[in-house]
């Protein structure tokens, strides 16, 4: 089967590789450009902690093949981290005990992420409905809950700050 | 899971994607968001060997709202949910959506891939019945419309011929009060039983009514009777246990891990008889 040129910008770079059509972005993230923050989990569309963000969008890279993605915007956990280590959302995450085994942590933050780019204020009923293509199968869920409304006022309050 | 090999097409065009169709005949299948047809081809269970992704036709894409409401086939979910004169003019469509598989499944699964693959556990077939929408389909010889009601045969199974591609659906405005009810085992799952309803009413008493039932059947299930059973009734307890069992004389659901027959007949009266009470309730 010939391979396909794929140009991608992911995690602000541009990015070049060879890859079948019937990869799935997934595998092309971690196989190919050696970005091992999204996990396999499922692989059948349901865990979420294959989560990426594409052209805005949190999606499941498990379902998704790479010929669709040419020319995307990629972003993955490896590009949430701040200037100065980890991100609001990950700190939350720490502070809070969002974590136990860690497998799932990377597609929830990455999912957080963009939830709280499209609303910022959200209410924990909010949360939980935005974040239930997640599972974590350690936490409970609670903590993770905590640790997103937690890094909204965060958010929120460092761009009062800012204004 | 790793998918076997294919060519990957990708037109720009209705007239590039269905000549790409013709060539190939039923070697070639179209891709819209993906959320059915990957799964199955992770698994090998089906075989194409070119795959034509309309995700480039913009005349698939698009919202219009007026006395008739128009979506392109390749309206995601998600767009579905957050366009607002389209939730303003057909709310049923957007507490249905949100009841779909779970974000980031919304993001990228289309209605025009919900209603054309014919599954019968797929939410958005049984409430375009309910709506009446019709489905306008494109092919080498033209465009035909075909009414929702019409279109499945069976599970997997529509009007739809392989040389064809769903790019449009239209639906009269509705009016009145809606629900949609959905049991579901988890977020993510098809429904165990759902029902969609739409009504109106004059002075209290229903004037119109219309239901529809899904993964109760190999297709999803318009029921006339359950209708017309709350026509011309104020929605008390005699009227819906009149349309639950009108409706249950038009449903034929099967044992799976969702339960046995019994226990999915006694859902469906269940979601039956919560839609029409909220539907009824919103008028």
């Amino acid at each position: 089967m010939s391979k396909m040129h794929l140009k991608l910008k992911v995690n602000g770079k541009s990015v070049e590789t060879l890859c079948e059509p019937r990869e799935l972005l997934i595998h092309v993230l971690r196989e190919r450009l050696n970005l091992t923050g999204p996990h396999i989990g499922c692989e059948t569309s349901h865990c979420g902690a294959c989560t990426v963000d594409m052209n805005g969008m949190s999606v499941k890279s498990c379902t998704v093949f790479a010929a669709q993605v040419q020319g995307a915007e990629i972003t993955t956990i490896e590009g949430l981290a701040g200037p100065d280590g980890m991100g609001v959302l990950q700190t939350s995450f720490r502070e809070h005990h969002g974590l136990q085994c860690g497998y799932c942590t990377p597609g929830m933050i990455t999912r957080a992420h963009r939830l709280l780019q499209e609303n910022p204020n959200p209410t924990e009923e909010e949360v939980r409905f935005g974040m239930a293509g997640n599972l974590c199968r350690c936490t409970g869920y609670q903590n993770i809950v905590k640790a997103i409304l937690h890094a909204a006022s965060e958010l929120n309050a460092s761009k009062e700050a800012a204004q | 899971m790793i998918p076997n090999t294919f060519e990957y097409h990708r037109p720009k065009t209705i007239p590039d994607a269905l000549a790409v169709l013709t060539q190939h005949g039923d070697e070639a299948r179209v891709i819209a968001g993906g959320h059915s047809l990957i799964p199955v081809m992770k698994q090998r269970l089906t075989d194409i060997a070119h795959l034509v992704d309309l995700q480039d036709i913009a005349d698939l894409r698009g919202i219009s709202v007026g006395d008739t409401i128009r979506i392109g086939a390749m309206t995601t979910q998600h767009a579905l949910i957050t366009h607002a004169g389209l939730s303003a003019a057909v709310p049923l469509l957007a507490e249905a959506a949100l009841q779909i598989a779970d974000p980031q499944v919304r993001y990228l699964g289309t209605i025009g891939g919900n209603v054309a693959n014919g599954d019968p556990g797929n939410d958005m077939p049984g409430l375009m019945m309910c709506l009446d929408a019709a489905f306008v389909l494109s092919g080498p010889t033209g465009t035909r419309t075909i009414a929702a009601r019409d279109f499945y045969f069976g599970a997997y199974s529509t009007e739809r011929a392989e040389d064809e591609i769903l790019v449009a659906i239209e639906m009269p405005r509705p009016s009145g009060g809606y629900a949609y009810e959905k049991q579901k085992r988890k977020i993510g799952d098809y429904a165990t039983a759902a029902a969609a309803v739409q009504m109106t009413a004059v002075a209290g008493r229903v004037a119109t009514a219309s239901v529809a039932m899904t993964n109760l059947s190999d297709v999803p299930v318009w029921s006339a009777a359950a209708g017309a059973a709350l026509v011309g009734t104020d929605c008390g307890p005699v009227a819906v246990n009149a349309a639950v069992a009108a409706m249950l004389e038009d449903i034929n659901p099967g044992a799976d891990n969702r339960g046995p027959v019994e226990f999915k007949r006694h859902v469906a009266g269940v979601v039956l008889g919560r839609a029409i009470a909220r539907a009824f309730s919103r008028l």
